[in-house]
């Protein structure tokens, strides 16, 4: 029996992941269309004053990202635990929750990557000034990692549920409230000039200390999803 | 020995008859501790001198808040144990704790804003430590919902020692994001409602309703363990020949 390097198995499971997803393509878009089109009701629900669009701007986009995440995730291990996929993975050599990670990172790709890409255009609609749509960009790059990452631990609890949908959201969103708060309260600084420094180094903390726990939760969480 | 206590503990049947012993004592202990803290704090303890009689709501709302953050603990500590040594009591304790610890993350939330109107004369204000509770709220539901969700109990029970310790692992970090927020969007003088060295007579019936309810807690859990246990265990043999001799 051949033996696989780990290095090998994460990029082989990336790779197959990211194929998968680009067969269909047009769940790629759904994410992000879903992010415009929550992002275009709000002016619509409080109405077009300038000003109130620019105030509530930020939260805007945040919150609009956060429902997008969360409504992408349940297809994070859905196929593969349908066909059995998962239980293989599961059995193999390699720890799992480096396997895990390469899932997410594959599902960070397809679903929280093209949030960062629309992310200027919903700026320019929410009247976001140019000076603040880099820190808008560079806290959800730093900011849709995280929520990926510990979306992936609700997930891996619910996968074996048949409505596991509203559960889902019960679980993740309570957890997202940092990543939220800084995300937003980093734009708003950036709006009004001052440094964003403090936000961006805590989110980017966020993002390695979820990096380093959530495989694990995860992978836990699979195993007793699985027995 | 505390091998011994731990193993026996660890059987359904041995910790059912304990803790059926157990349960008057912590009740009528309760009843003892409750009856004399509510009467020291509404009726001896003198009137605030800013809020008046208002503030007596505290007896309650206090204790409470404690207890929503000291029953997550044991949760998460139970449930880590769970996790680790697959005692099954410890799974039995995250599970029966749930419910008893969103009844006291809602009443602490509720006797809050009864006291907020008032004072601050709204019922609900973005405050740290109100927003905080609220999410502590959400993340109780949340553990119900999950358990309540999974068919097999051992395996919910699993699933949910997870989610308690992901929980507690995140909730310092909810709680100084909240403060952080909190402090930018709202001038803080408002809403601190600060504990300078507080008098001996307010003191005392604040103690005693915090231990009278973690009595409370410490009875119900135990009362609901033993429902669990008599459920999870109902074709073993020692459960039904109970259930026999009680039908006689």
């Amino acid at each position: 029996m051949s033996t696989l390097s780990l290095t090998s198995a994460f990029s082989l499971l990336l790779k197959r992941d990211l194929v998968l997803a680009y067969r269909r393509r047009s769940e790629l878009i759904n994410p992000m269309l879903f992010f415009v089109l929550v992002t275009a009701m709000f002016p619509l629900g409080i109405g077009n004053d300038p000003k109130l669009i620019e105030a509530v701007g930020p939260g805007v986009v945040w919150v609009a990202a956060l429902l997008a995440s969360l409504l992408s995730l349940d297809s994070m291990f859905r196929s593969d635990f349908e066909d059995g996929s998962l239980e293989q993975f599961m059995l193999s050599a390699h720890p799992v929750s480096i396997l895990v990670l390469a899932k997410i990172l594959a599902h960070w790709l397809v679903t929280g990557l093209p949030l960062f890409i629309v992310a200027p255009l919903l700026a320019v609609l929410l009247n976001i000034p140019a000076s603040a749509i880099p820190t808008l960009m560079l806290t959800l790059i730093l900011g849709t990692p995280v929520l990926s990452l510990i979306g992936s631990v609700g997930v891996a609890l619910t996968v074996g549920l048949r409505r596991g949908g509203v559960i889902l959201s019960l679980l993740v969103l309570p957890l997202y409230v940092p990543v939220l708060i800084f995300g937003t309260d980093a734009v708003k600084t950036a709006i009004i000039g001052i440094p964003t420094t403090a936000q961006i180094s805590i989110l980017g903390a966020m993002l390695v200390g979820s990096l380093v726990l959530a495989p694990m939760a995860t992978a836990a969480s699979l195993r007793i999803s699985l027995s | 020995m505390i091998i011994r206590f731990f193993h026996q503990m660890g059987s359904p049947r041995y910790f059912y008859n304990v803790a059926g012993k157990l349960v008057p004592w912590f009740m009528v202990s309760f009843l003892i501790t409750l009856v004399f803290g509510l009467y020291y704090g509404l009726f001896v303890a003198p009137p605030d001198y800013q809020q008046g009689e208002s503030y007596r709501i505290m007896y309650i709302h206090v204790p409470s808040a404690w207890m929503s953050m000291f029953i997550y603990v044991v949760m998460a500590v139970s449930g880590l144990i769970s996790l680790v040594w697959r005692i099954k009591m410890t799974e039995i304790v995250v599970i029966s704790s749930a419910a008893v610890g969103a009844s006291f993350t809602f009443l602490a939330l509720a006797t809050g804003s009864l006291w907020g109107k008032p004072m601050w004369g709204t019922w609900w204000v973005w405050d740290a430590r109100l927003t905080s509770e609220l999410i502590l709220l959400f993340l109780y539901l949340g553990i119900i919902a999950l358990h309540s969700a999974i068919e097999d109990k051992r395996v919910a029970a699993r699933a949910v020692s997870i989610l308690a310790l992901v929980g507690v692992v995140n909730i310092p970090i909810i709680h100084y994001s909240v403060e952080w927020w909190n402090t930018l969007h709202q001038p803080a003088s408002v809403t601190k409602f600060d504990k300078p060295s507080m008098d001996i007579s307010m003191l005392i019936p604040l103690l005693t309703m915090a231990i009278s309810f973690k009595l409370y807690y410490g009875a119900v859990v135990l009362m609901r363990a033993r429902a669990e246990i008599v459920e999870r265990e109902r074709n073993s043999r020692w459960v039904q020949e109970m259930v026999e001799q009680e039908a006689k």
